[in-house]
């Protein structure tokens, strides 16, 4: 549409003339207010003066900034140039626009402000062209960050969401779901109190997922019992195939540690680390702790015996959210407790796989 | 009823599913005989080939090998001249194995299962078996939809697979070198254990790239599959020779060695 435009500056964004014309209005407005007050200083001149002259450097000089800053590479975001050309572009609009604006009033009443006549107000107009101008581009570039920075606040909103979605996914898997259910179905049939049992680990297992008050910290001893209503679901699944133990030391049973944090590695360890392999194996899930610099360290660990990290290669990508579950451990980690918070994944000796947890025992952070 | 006693196997990894599959086929169709249970993809096709069952039953998500892949293993093993059981795969949830069985000439079942839907798939599985109570060939439709469910399986779980358009260049890896190798170049791509080897009419590399993750971003106008690890450029096949076993292999031009069309993707090349 603005051909002319767009010729001159190839890597400029389009301009939005809608724009462009509520930026106009507002300096306009701003020139107004400002003619309004060098008339009630010097009421005795006629308002024409202060008028034309404030109308035609405060549009100019509008004219100079807004459509000079096109000319610049810009922050895609803020649309303002960056570094030097960001300073120089308003001090130049000033003072093309003073002159350019002094000139053009000059010529409508029909005499020189550079004359002798004219000097002092010559001193006045270039003060208040110089607050005016300074006050008026800081208030369009603090309005156009501000505009900025709703756009990142609403797009963290949304990617926080989106995260927690896929959480939520990721741990009510239609194939956990459904394989969990006909397991179910068999047992209320054949044997009325396993299926009782497993059905008291599923809903407790879904109460904890669906929670969602992931940000609250929780006993590890509760931590281990949502991963023993997980393990005993899956156990019941996967019959032989699944072995599993839970070893926390009584001392730790208090620890307040963030909620389903080992979740996303006891979930890795079965579908990555035993479901492929046909003999199935062994998860070991357990606590320790350790010295560290500042403090003891609380050690949790999931050891799997399956077929470790180098196997398993197309298996693992095309499974929606397998790394996912990594990714969040280690943003929760760094989240809660910064450097302090680390995951490892070992490889074991032979297979397996080791996900080892690390944070401060006796951590103030929520 | 005429037919001899019918012979069924069943792989499913969940032994608690298996069993409730065997109790309800026995209520449903008390002849089949449940000849073995097995609880992985390898042993699926190990022990459909040496007990020859008429009726299969195969979980789609399994341990070592997934029903897909031991059904498209097991068309390529399987005996000419013997009829191809009929195959029923299970699955806890899988869009993509809801659309392709519309034509319903194999079935599928959801678990959990219900026993007037089984009533049903037996119905159809009996019917099949009457209809080809002769030696009859694999029927084209049953490969047709194994094909496609082959095929589907890659589309929509990879994520980042349709983004970037056509694929144009191979970058493989030489040591500390990436070669570029222009897609025009390459005559075929072949599945070998991690790799995939990327054969120019001079060169061969290998890449890390997944067959499937391949697949979802080549030309298959330019790139016909001709078995479940191999793609070759359509444009360089020269002949495709038939052997006294009946095997088909295919002659490129610029290669001098031979690559094995498998019989789900046979059909492709007829006498005009």
């Amino acid at each position: 549409m603005d051909t002319d435009t767009a010729t001159k500056a190839a890597p400029a964004p389009k301009i939005d003339w809608i724009d462009k014309l509520r930026y106009l209005l507002q300096t306009l407005a701003f020139s107004l207010a400002i003619a309004a007050i060098q008339y009630a200083i010097r009421p005795e001149r006629p308002y024409e003066f202060p008028l034309v002259y404030s109308l035609a450097i405060g549009s100019l000089t509008w004219a100079c900034i807004d459509f000079g800053r096109h000319l610049f590479p810009s922050r895609s975001a803020t649309g303002w140039p960056a570094g030097w050309a960001g300073v120089a572009l308003p001090a130049c609009g000033m003072v093309l626009g003073y002159l350019g604006g002094t000139a053009l009033a000059d010529a409508w009443f029909g005499f020189s402000s550079w004359e002798a006549s004219g000097r002092a107000q010559l001193r006045v107009s270039v003060v208040i062209t110089l607050v005016a101008g300074l006050a008026v581009t800081y208030f369009f570039y603090t309005r156009g960050k501000a505009a900025y920075l709703q756009v990142h606040v609403a797009q963290a909103q949304r990617d926080a969401t989106e995260t927690r979605l896929k959480l939520l996914e990721a741990q009510l898997e239609p194939h956990m779901m459904f394989n969990t259910l006909a397991n179910l179905r068999v047992l209320i049939a054949t044997d009325p109190p396993r299926a009782q049992a497993m059905l008291d680990h599923l809903i407790a297992y879904l109460r904890a997922t669906l929670g969602g008050a992931r940000s609250t910290l929780h006993p590890l001893q509760d931590e281990f019992a949502r991963l023993a209503d997980y393990l005993e679901i899956m156990a019941v699944r996967m019959g032989p195939r699944l072995a599993f133990t839970l070893d926390l030391p009584d001392a730790l049973r208090a620890v307040p540690v963030p909620p389903l944090l080992l979740q996303p590695l006891v979930e890795n360890a079965i579908r990555h680390g035993l479901e492929p392999q046909v003999a199935g194996g062994q998860i070991d899930v357990r606590a320790s702790t350790r010295p560290g610099p500042a403090g003891s360290l609380l050690v949790l660990e999931v050891v799997d015996s399956g077929v470790g990290l180098g196997a398993a290669p197309a298996h693992d990508t095309d499974r929606p959210g397998s790394h996912f579950g990594l990714t969040q451990v280690r943003e929760r980690l760094a989240t809660l407790y910064s450097a302090q918070g680390t995951l490892e994944l070992i490889a074991g000796e032979a297979h397996g796989t080791c996900a080892r947890v690390t944070f401060p025992l006796n951590s103030s952070t929520p | 009823m005429n037919l001899p006693a019918p012979h069924a196997l069943i792989a499913e990894d969940e032994p608690l599913l298996a069993a409730a599959l065997q109790y309800e086929l026995a209520q449903a169709w008390p002849e089949l005989q449940v000849v073995a249970t097995v609880g992985d993809g390898l042993s699926a096709v190990r022990e459909a080939l040496a007990l020859r069952p008429e009726v299969l039953f195969f979980d789609i998500r399994m341990p070592g090998q997934s029903g897909l892949d031991a059904a498209a293993e097991l068309v390529d093993a399987w005996p000419d001249g013997q009829p191809f059981p009929a195959l029923v795969f299970l699955t806890a949830y899988d869009q993509y194995a809801v659309q392709a069985f519309e034509a319903q000439a194999v079935d599928y079942l959801l678990k959990p299962l219900q026993a007037g839907r089984l009533q049903k798939t037996v119905a159809r599985v009996r019917a099949l078996l009457a209809a080809r109570s002769g030696a009859a060939p694999l029927p084209e439709t049953t490969l047709a939809q194994l094909r496609s469910l082959l095929g589907a399986g890659l589309a929509p779980a990879t994520g980042a697979a349709p983004t970037g358009g056509p694929l144009r260049f191979i970058q493989a890896g030489h040591g500390s070198r990436i070669d570029m190798v222009p897609v025009d170049e390459v005559l075929v791509f072949e599945a070998a254990d991690k790799y995939v080897r990327v054969l120019t009419a001079s060169r061969e590399h290998l890449i890390r790239t997944p067959l499937r993750e391949l697949l979802a971003q080549l030309d298959t106008q330019q790139f016909w599959q001709i078995h479940r690890g191999t793609l070759v450029r359509a444009s360089a096949i020269t002949s495709a020779v038939r052997s006294d076993s009946g095997k088909l292999t295919l002659q490129l031009h610029g290669r001098p060695e031979a690559f094995a069309v498998s019989r789900l993707y046979a059909a492709q090349f007829k006498a005009m």
